[in-house]
Order: structure tokens, then sequence, then C-alpha cells
């Protein structure tokens, strides 16, 4: 066990008390916490203040990527590289490029939207402060955590504690951080 | 909040009985409750009746299915019954079968999901597995279809000695891409799904052996706000994603067909027809597993009735289009005024070789499907069994009179010929059977069989708004 402390985790009955005790936080000024919850709640992602996530743009820029080079691979393979004439059909022309293309936009899309998620998510990750929990294995469960980091600015152990009981955290407790 | 909750106030706000919803499972006592109810199945001890299907699953995917494959492999495409001019046989026809099968999950999971159906929770994840395994058997039917399996790189654009690409201008070409693409959008799409639950199974592991296995496939999830935040993003851009790809795929296996210049093919209804035919067999595949698994899983409060009967009403819409097209179809190779149009759609009920599954399609897809219409039909679990496994005998007799019933007498009467299946077509048809029920089965026992946190979400404790899930003053 070392000294060195990762946060405060507190926690929480319901996803309402959670977005109650989320806007508090919040109005409290502090910044560096997060909420833990077993399926997303909605309401949370205005009080945590987060924008439109990154990962449709990933996904937009890979899916785009993949038509566009599919695009270029065919008019290289079949109208440059080898030329074959089929049936006095042009050798490039949008509606034979299209479904093929469309198809691995599809396929790139998708690819973007898991590596995205991945990504954004610093996934996948082997090791967590709050996995060695015990308690954290409930918010995959019935129940609701926040954490406030040490590396928040108005953290203070007692403080901060104090707040997290009024604020209606149950089970408040110290999070080692073990690196 | 039970202090802030006023039982009158919430009497007074509460819509009328006949607007009020189902809620999506019955029995609800809770988060914790419904986390156990669950994963109990994937943690409790393998059953007997798991055993009983298993093992000759096990067997046909094990035994029958590798050495018909490796037999067509080594002596080449005569072993079947394919010859001139039934090029075509059983192999396209368990193809586009199981293509068909795949297409009701994703339509399940993937549309249901953009509609915010909250009922598809409980099913989405077994449609999707659903998926996933019946893709993977189609797409291995072309792969030994084109007689020398190991020039099967050829189909992909690989820069080669040989100075030669892919010819881009063919249909067939793309079902390479559509089908690669849906076995790895919809594979995607699954595991993408199951990595909060393989979290959910973690943080409930009693051995070491587990833990390590379902932290390994979490990926390290915690399930925090900014978690939640991209995977819900990631989920719909990816249910976007499966919705296009369940028009595209059969479309362009119906382009296959259209393409051609046959009698009984060559007709601009194929795309649409095909990918309704997909789904509508595909819901009878999901009508199977649903009124087994519900039963033998003990999930009868997780997949209520309400739900089957939701999924049998599907059925029944997407068999009327099927109906729809039959109907289309014949009217138009009468309208064409071309004999030979006339003369396939005549032999495929009136021929003397295959009018059996032109009455047999008839049958079952247009008749049995009517039943549908009666509630009573509708709540009667096993004979919706019944009805789901005729759908797939009918689509596949639809599939098979497609294929054979247009090749068989084409424009030359000289050309004329019959086709018959031989051993290593069934066997590779039962293999394939056999493989998709073992993984499936794999699936159920061993992996997260129902969306646990998209069910949470889905319930009144998991609404932030909603007096169950703490909102004060009774909610919304």
């Amino acid at each position: 066990m070392s000294d060195k402390i990762y946060g405060l985790m507190a926690e929480f009955d319901s996803p309402g008390a959670l977005l109650r005790a989320a806007e508090q936080l919040r109005a409290g000024g502090y910044r560096r916490w997060d909420a833990f919850s077993p399926f997303p709640i909605h309401g949370l992602d205005q009080v945590m203040g987060y924008k439109n996530s990154l990962v449709g743009w990933v996904s937009l820029a890979l899916g785009a990527g993949a038509f566009l080079s599919v695009a270029g691979l065919i008019w290289y393979a079949n109208a440059f590289d080898y030329p074959v004439m089929v049936g006095g059909k042009p050798l490039f022309s949008a509606p034979m490029t299209f479904v093929p293309s469309y198809i691995m936009l599809i396929m790139g899309a998708a690819v973007g939207a898991l590596l995205g998620m991945l990504g954004l998510n610093q996934l996948p990750r082997l090791h967590h402060p709050l996995l060695f929990k015990k308690n954290f294995e409930l918010a995959s469960r019935d129940k609701f955590i926040i954490v406030i980091g040490a590396n928040d600015e108005k953290f203070n152990a007692t403080e901060t504690r104090q707040l997290l009981a009024a604020i209606g955290g149950a089970n408040v407790e110290i999070v080692e951080d073990r690196a | 909040m039970a202090e802030s909750l006023n039982i009158e106030e919430l009497k007074r706000l509460a819509p009328p009985a006949e607007l009020r919803r189902a809620p999506v499972i019955e029995g609800n006592q809770g988060l914790g409750w419904l986390t156990d109810k669950l994963s109990a199945f994937a943690e409790a001890k393998v059953p007997l009746w798991w055993w009983v299907f298993f093992l000759p699953s096990a067997f046909a995917a094990m035994v029958i299915f590798p050495t018909c494959l490796f037999y067509q492999v080594f002596t080449g495409v005569g072993v079947w019954g394919n010859n001139h001019p039934d090029m075509w046989g059983w192999d396209i026809v368990n193809f586009i079968w199981w293509v068909g099968v795949a297409h009701a999950g994703t339509l399940i999971s993937a549309m249901l999901f953009l509609t915010r159906q909250h009922w598809r929770t409980t099913i989405g994840r077994m449609a999707e597995a659903m998926t996933v395994f019946a893709v993977a058997m189609a797409g291995l039917y072309p792969a030994i279809h084109v007689g020398r399996a190991w020039f099967d790189w050829f189909m992909f654009p690989i820069p080669n000695s040989n100075g030669l690409w892919p010819q881009f201008k063919s249909p067939l070409m793309w079902d390479v891409f559509a089908v690669n693409t849906y076995l790895m959008v919809s594979s995607l799409f699954w595991f993408m799904g199951m990595i909060p639950d393989f979290a959910v199974l973690r943080d409930r592991a009693k051995t070491r052996v587990r833990r390590a296995i379902f932290s390994f496939l979490a990926m390290g999830w915690t399930g925090s706000a900014w978690q939640w935040h991209n995977y819900e993003k990631a989920y719909v851009v990816l249910c976007g994603l499966c919705t296009l790809l369940v028009f595209t795929v059969s479309s362009i296996v119906g382009l296959d067909f259209c393409t051609a210049q046959l009698a009984g093919w060559h007709a601009t209804i194929f795309p649409l027809y095909f990918v309704i035919g997909a789904v509508f067999c595909g819901f009878g595949m999901m009508l199977v597993l649903l009124t087994s698994l519900r039963k033998l899983c003990g999930l009868e409060n997780i997949i209520t009735r309400g739900h089957i009967d939701k999924v049998a009403k599907l059925t029944l819409v997407s068999g009327l289009i099927i109906n729809y097209i039959y109907l289309m179809e014949i009217f138009i190779a009468w309208y064409s005024g071309d004999p030979y149009e006339r003369w396939v759609f005549g032999h495929r009920f009136f021929g003397h070789t295959y009018a059996i599954f032109g009455w047999a399609l008839i049958l079952i897809n247009v008749g049995v499907t009517q039943l549908l219409w009666f509630k009573k039909v509708r709540a009667n679990l096993a004979l919706l069994f019944v009805i789901g496994l005729l759908i797939n005998l009918g689509m596949w007799c639809e599939r098979f009179v497609i294929v054979v019933g247009s090749l068989y007498q084409d424009y030359l009467p000289a050309n004329w010929g019959t086709y018959h299946p031989t051993i290593w077509d069934v066997g590779l048809f039962v293999g394939t059977l056999g493989a998709f029920f073992m993984m499936y089965l794999l699936f159920v026992k061993f992996l997260p069989m129902i969306a646990i946190s998209e069910v949470k979400g889905a319930m009144p404790q998991g609404d932030p708004h909603h007096p169950l899930g703490g909102a004060p003053k009774g909610g919304h």
C-alpha cells in the first residue's frame, strides 16, 4: 500500500442522486472528478460539461478515407494499371465504383467508431487504481460512484470528504494510487 | 428517494392506463436483482439440456463439416450436384439463406435502436450473435464454390506477380466486399456492445481464471461518464452503419441475379426482394431462438411475451411485403409479355420437376404467415417456434426456386437439365447448421447473452428523472 492518493470515492444509490451530486460538485468548482455508473445516465453529459463526442469525426475520417482510397484503387486497377474493356463499358465510371467504395466506407467508418471510442477512452488499459477497490465492483452492478481526483486544485482530504458526505455520498473512502 | 415520493401527486400526473407502455421486463426488483438474473446463466453450471443440444451440433461442426469441406476442396465442385446448366445449386441457395438469417439480427439490434424501441435491449444481443455466426456460415459458401479455394486471394485487390486485378464491374466482386464487410462490422458491433457487460462479469467473477479472462475482454472498462459518453456516440454510429448494411448486403446479392440475362432473375425488384426475404427469414430464426432459449435459460421475465409478440408482428410485416413481392414478380412476368419469363414462372408452380418447392413457398410464406394476424397464435410460444422453423424452410424453398428453378430450363431446350443435390451438398449444409448452433450455444453459455447495461438503462430505476431512479418530487 503506498501513501500516494489517487482520489476520494463515494457511493450513491440511484442515478437521480448521482446526477444531483454531480450538479453540486460542478457548482462547487471541482474539475478533476468523474462519475461511474453501470449504464449511461441521461443528462449526465450536460452536467459534466461534455461537448459532442469526437468519435463521430474519427468514424467519418476513416470512412471517407476508405471510400476515396477504394475509388482510387479501382481507377488504378481497372483503368490505369491493367485496363480491360468489358462489354463496351467505360474503364472507370461512378456507378461501378460506387458500390465497393461505399461498402468499404461502412467498413472504415465502423472500424473508426470502435477505434475512436477505445482511443478517446484510453482503452485497452491494463490497470486502473479504481479496479483495486472492492466497493468499486458495485459500479457495474447497482451503485453509482463519484471519484474526486487528488489532482484537483480544490482537493483537500478532509474538506472533500465532508463535501462528498454532505451531497449524499455513502462509504466515502480513499483510493490509493498504485502505479 | 422515498421521502419525495408523493403517491397522490404521482397518480394525478401519470398517463391513463391505455397510454402507458408495458414495462420492458416483468417482476422488476431493481438493478442488483437484474444484474444477478442476467449474469446467472453465464455463471451457473452447464445444464444438461445444453449438452443435449451441444454434442450433436459439435459433432456436425467438427466431424461432418470438415469431412465434406475437405472432400470437396480436394476433389472439386463436381462432388456436388452442380452441373450444366445448374451451375449454382445448394451452395448458392444456402449462401443466400444464411445471409438472410443474418439480416434480422442487424435489423433488430441496429434499426430498433435508432427508433428508440426499448424492448430491443433484451433481445438485441442474441440477435447480433445470430448475425455474426450466420454471416460466417454464409461467407464460407462462395469461398469454396469458386472451385479452387486456394485461389480465393484472387478476389482481393492484392498486387501480384501475374499483374492481374479483380474486375470491379462485376456484382460478384462487390459481393466479396459486402459479405466480408458485413462479417467484420457485425462482429465489431457485437463485440463493442459486450465490453460493458464483460466488465460486469469481471466484477462478479469468483475465480482468478474467470476474472483474468473477463478483465482481458473488458479491456479496463470502468464505466466512467467520459467512457459512456464516447461509447454511446460510437454505438449510435455503428447502429447507423449496420442499418445501411441491412439494405446493402442482400441488395448486392440480389444484383448478382438481376444483372444476369436469365428469365426469372433479370428483374429490377431483386435487390429489395432479397433484403425483405432475408429479414423475413431472419425473423423466423429469431422466433425459433427466442421462444426456446427464454424457457431453457429461465428468462421468462426478461424476454417477455410482449417482446415475442412484437417480433411476431415484425415477422408478419416482413412476410406481407414478401407476399406483395411474389405477387408483383408474377404480375411483371405476365405483363412483360416475354414468353421466357412466363415460361419460368409457369414452371415454378406447374412444372414437373420442382413445382413442389414452388407450392411449399406459397403454402408457408404466404399461407402460414397469415396465422400471425391472430393474437392467440402470437401468444402461443410452441406454435411460434414451429412457425419460425417453417418460415426458415419456406425461405429456403424460395431461394431454391429462384436459383435452380430459373437455371434448369433456360432459353435453349437443348440446354435443359435437372439438378439433384448429392450427399456432400447435404452434409455441408448440415455441417454449417451444426457450426452455427455450436457457436450459438457457446455464446449463450459463456458470454453475456443479454445486454445487461442496456436493459438497466431501459428500467425505471435507470432513469434519473423517474421516482424509482431517485428523481425528487415524482420526477419528469
